[in-house]
Parts: C-alpha cells; sequence; structure tokens
C-alpha cells in the first residue's frame, strides 16, 4: 500500500443535535483508487461524505487531506482543495439551464478558464445528451440524465477526490449500469473516487476496495471482491 | 447581444413617452416616483427572487440614504454629491454589519429579523427629532445638478430617473449573468448544493445584501432630492411590504419584472382614485386576481400567455400549410 493516502479519516464522529450519527469512523483512500461504502438505508453514508466535505460538522475525529488537516476548513476551501461532492439526490439547480450547472460545478476554477472550457468539452463528449440540452433548465432532464449533470458538474471542479454519493438512486437499472461504467470509466482516467452507495453488488462490483458500514461504525473492510464473497456482507446485502 | 437588445427596446420606450404623451401628469409625476421603485424593486429582487433570502426590511437602506443626504445638505451645508456617497458608506456599513448574523437565519426567522431592522431604523428616524426633524419630516431639500445641468423641473426630474434605472436594469442583468450571479441563483436553489460547488455562501449573501442596500440609498438620495421633503411615512413598513409586493407581482427573479410590478403598484392606487372609497377593494381585488391566474408573475406570466398564443398561431399555419400540400399532391 502506498505510503501517503489523498484522504485519511481518523475516528470521526458528528452528530444531529442529541444524535450520535458516526461512531468513530476511520478510512483512507489512496491515490487512484475506488473505494466503496456501503451499507443500509440510515447507516450514515451521505452523514460522512458531508462531513468529510464539512458541510455537516464533526463532533471529533481528523480529516486528512493530501497530508493536510480539514477537518474544520470551510467547505468552499475543501473545494478548492480538490474534493468534489456529488450530492445525494443529484441537487442540480433545477431553473438553471445545464450549462449554467456545468459552469457553477467550475466555481472553484475562476483562473483556469482555458481548462475548464476544455474540460466542459470532454463532458459534452462523455454525456452527448447534456451537450443536445445544454440550454434547457436542468429541472426538465430525466433522473439518468441529471445525474450525469451532476458528475459533469463535480469534475468540472477538478477533482482530485470524487464524492460519489448513491449514484444508483432512483434509477432503472439499465441506468444504473450505465452510471456505474462511466464511474469505472472516470477511475480508469485517473480520477480517485469514494463511493458511496446502497447498491453493494453495483458498488463492490467496480470497486478496488470497500468498507461495510452499518449503524454510524465501519464493521466490514476489505478488497472489494473479498467483500463480495463475504457470507454475512451476501446475507446483509446482496440478498443471497 | 440580445440582452441589450431588451434594454434598447426598454430606454427607447422611457424616452418616447414624454413626446407621446406631452405635459402628462402621469408622465412627469407617477412615472417619475414610478421609476424610483422600479429600482428599489430591482435591487430587492436581486436579493429575494435570485438569492432567495427575503427581506422585509428594504425601506430601512432607502429611509438612511434619503435622511443622510437630507440632513448633509440642509443642516450642514454639504454639496448633494458627496452627502450621496456618504450616505452609501453609511448604508454600506451597516448593510455589512447587519448581514452575517442576519442572513445565518432562514424563511421565517431571516424575515422576523428584516422587519425588526426596517422598524428599528424607523424609530430611530422618528425618535432622533433634533436631526431628523421627526414625524414632521424635514424640507428644503436642494436638488441636484450634474455637470452644471440644473434638475430643477419635473420633466428633468423624468429624464434623470429614467437614466438612472435604465443605468440600474444594465448593471442588474450584468450581475445575474456573472459568475457570481449564478452563485446567487444556486444559493437560492440549495445552499449546501451551492456549498459543495465550492460557492462561500455567506460571503455571497453578504455581498447581494450590500449591494441591494447600497442601490437602495442611492435612490433614497435621489428621492430626497427631488421631493425637497422627506418624513418617516415614506420609509415605514408598510413600503417594505409594498416593495416586497411590487417583486413577488412582477415575477420573482425578473429584472424586468420588478420594474413591471413597481410600474403597476404605483400607477395602480392613482387609478384607481375614481372609485374613491371602493379604491383600496378594488386594489386587493386585482392583486388577488393577478396572482391567482398568474402566479409566476405578471411579466413572466404574460410571457408565457403570449409564447403559447405565437406557438398557436405558427402550428395552425403549419397545419394550413402542409394540408395546402397535401391537397395539391391529390390533384
Amino acid at each position: 500500500m502506498p505510503s501517503s493516502p489523498l484522504l485519511q479519516v481518523e475516528d470521526l464522529t458528528s452528530h444531529y443535535g442529541p444524535i450520535q450519527a458516526l461512531h468513530g469512523i476511520s478510512l483512507e483512500v489512496n491515490p487512484g483508487e475506488l473505494v466503496a461504502m456501503v451499507g443500509a438505508n440510515g447507516a450514515g453514508k451521505t452523514t460522512l461524505l458531508h462531513t468529510l466535505s464539512n458541510v455537516h460538522k464533526a463532533s471529533s475525529g481528523k480529516v486528512y487531506f493530501e497530508g493536510t488537516e480539514i477537518t474544520r476548513t470551510a467547505p468552499h476551501k475543501i473545494v478548492k482543495a480538490g474534493i468534489c461532492h456529488v450530492p445525494e439526490g443529484r441537487q442540480v439547480f433545477g431553473p438553471l439551464s445545464v450549462e449554467d450547472n456545468l459552469l457553477l460545478g467550475s466555481f472553484s476554477q475562476r483562473r483556469n478558464k482555458a481548462w475548464v472550457e476544455e474540460e466542459l468539452g470532454k463532458i459534452y463528449q462523455l454525456f452527448p445528451i447534456l451537450k443536445e440540452k445544454h440550454r434547457q433548465a436542468a429541472g426538465t432532464l430525466s433522473g439518468g440524465q441529471q445525474q450525469m449533470l451532476a458528475i459533469g458538474r463535480a469534475l468540472l471542479g477538478n477533482p482530485k477526490l470524487l464524492l460519489l454519493d448513491e449514484p444508483s438512486m432512483g434509477l432503472a437499472p439499465l441506468l444504473v449500469a450505465e452510471i456505474f461504467r462511466v464511474v469505472r470509466e472516470l477511475n480508469e482516467k485517473g480520477v480517485t473516487i469514494l463511493l458511496v452507495e446502497q447498491n453493494a453488488k453495483a458498488a463492490l462490483g467496480i470497486a478496488d476496495r470497500g468498507y461495510v458500514l452499518e449503524t454510524g461504525r465501519v464493521v466490514l473492510s476489505a478488497d472489494a471482491d473479498d467483500l463480495l464473497a463475504d457470507e454475512a456482507v451476501q446475507k446483509a446485502y446482496l440478498g443471497h | 447581444m440580445k440582452r441589450l437588445g431588451g434594454l434598447s427596446l426598454f430606454a427607447l420606450a422611457v424616452a418616447l413617452l414624454p413626446f407621446i404623451f406631452p405635459d402628462n401628469y402621469y408622465v412627469t409625476v407617477v412615472a417619475v416616483s414610478a421609476g424610483l421603485h422600479a429600482i428599489l424593486a430591482i435591487s430587492l429582487n436581486l436579493l429575494m427572487g435570485y438569492a432567495g433570502q427575503i427581506s422585509l426590511g428594504h425601506a430601512a437602506f432607502f429611509g438612511i440614504g434619503a435622511y443622510t443626504s437630507a440632513v448633509l445638505t440642509t443642516r450642514y451645508g454639504w454639496n448633494p454629491w458627496p452627502s450621496i456617497l456618504v450616505g452609501l458608506a453609511f448604508t454600506g456599513t451597516l448593510a455589512y454589519i447587519v448581514a452575517r448574523p442576519i442572513l445565518k437565519l432562514k424563511g421565517h426567522y431571516l424575515a422576523m429579523a428584516t422587519l425588526g431592522l426596517g422598524i428599528i431604523v424607523h424609530i430611530f428616524i422618528v425618535q432622533m427629532g433634533w436631526l431628523t426633524g421627526g414625524p414632521d419630516g424635514m424640507g428644503g431639500i436642494p436638488t441636484l445638478s450634474v455637470f452644471g445641468w440644473t434638475i430643477d423641473s419635473d420633466e428633468r426630474w423624468y429624464v434623470a430617473i429614467g437614466v438612472l434605472l435604465v443605468l440600474v436594469i444594465w448593471l442588474a442583468l450584468n450581475i445575474i449573468d456573472s459568475r457570481s450571479g449564478r452563485a446567487l441563483r444556486a444559493l437560492h436553489g440549495s445552499e449546501v448544493a451551492a456549498e459543495m460547488m465550492g460557492i462561500n455562501t455567506a460571503a455571497t449573501k453578504t455581498g447581494v445584501f450590500v449591494l441591494a442596500a447600497l442601490i437602495a440609498s442611492v435612490a433614497g438620495s435621489v428621492f430626497a432630492h427631488q421631493q425637497a421633503f422627506v418624513s418617516p411615512d415614506s420609509f415605514s413598513f408598510f413600503f417594505s411590504i409594498e416593495l416586497v409586493t411590487m417583486v413577488v407581482l412582477g415575477g420573482m427573479a425578473s429584472t424586468y419584472g420588478a420594474v413591471l410590478g413597481a410600474i403597476i403598484l404605483t400607477f395602480l392606487p392613482e387609478l384607481l382614485v375614481i372609485f374613491e372609497d371602493y379604491e383600496v377593494m378594488i386594489f386587493g381585488g386585482i392583486l388577488m386576481g393577478m396572482m391567482i391566474f398568474l402566479p409566476q408573475g405578471l411579466f413572466i406570466g404574460l410571457k408565457d400567455l403570449l409564447h403559447k398564443l405565437v406557438h398557436k398561431r405558427s402550428n395552425k399555419a403549419k397545419q394550413a400549410a402542409s394540408q395546402k400540400e397535401n391537397n395539391h399532391g391529390v390533384a
């Protein structure tokens, strides 16, 4: 294993008022990896990603990104540092055009105009439907198209680490496969990804390593293939 | 270019109006106050319509601008222009100081806090009689002159405020279309998602709040010089509500909508005077009707309606054309 992980999380806890949602999470993501975090509804997956982006405050514990502590760094500075977040339920800006949504993703890259333009072209290549509808309001897109938009938008932030929250949510199986193919492809192109998913089978299918989250605790961590073969995991998450 | 097209059309309409209706009370008097209201509505719309932050105290900034100009020019004999600048500095500082704590609040709580701000400023104006003249107000405010051109008639005020309005519209359109404008609109959608885009939401909200306050302050100063008299009534809670109504009526998140809302809300009461005792009732009825039938606001609602009509006609024309062609084929 490489000596310095891109993202290192140590004993992270987080609360909603008096209720503790994360009970001391530790994990790491190495450069170039695709790491899956699987778990049931309410296990704390979204909270974990929100805490990493610091849109939800951590109560204790530490988050390091490229060796620098970012536990209390303001969210917009975390994006600038290179962690881009594809939120749960896509959260595209409905009344804004597809292109405005994408450009919002590049908000942290204002000094990088040439790069943004080039990257925008690449994203239109990756998702031709977005180019076709670039003037339409994002809210008029279908769920799958919105997911593509949310991913494209995050890519325009020039991420070193992409946080993907439940990209399969509410999508037809065919579309899920398409989205996961794109995620795999992005990772092969060099984007490091932390993927959070209820769809454990699909997520572990494309991931290098995986963690299993249960009620705010990491209960298992192993190579993705081993987790797929694990009996407990199969019983709980894969429906075997 | 499209942006400039709409704006030049609007500017042309403003320029031609006095020639179409010469010496008309509605043009030289009512339209001037409609123009000032439009400037205020545009500034409030940046905050409310685009950034989604409600303010029930916008009249406060209008009032601070007006009273700073009034006090400095009459009591201290200042030239109007530096007075306007001091008003801007004063309003901007106050807006900046209150913005952070106030804009942390959301929804009803933000409404309450801005309402409180408006009422506090109003009370200050009323109570500081030694400076502001108290409830009686203060008169004798000199008029403005621009490079030796003294604005000393209703017609000249029409020109001055027309120019200012076109400038403010141009400013607003440019802001909305910029990187910061996108940030504002993102904020309106979802604050968390906006933060995930790397937008500093607190700074963005503060920025738009201060900008809206600054525009209102300029409008206030100009208002004071134009009326030559100010009194606290013009800056009360009710006026704040009226501004909100203009924005909502015209159509949130539309600059021309705000202008239209301001024009209608200024002209309607003037026109309804003929109904005497029933004026307010009819006014309320019209507002309710508009909101029920055009809930997106007047400007967008009418635009959509027009769009549909044109579409229908062109569709019909197409159908007729294709039918003709078919007939030809048969023949």
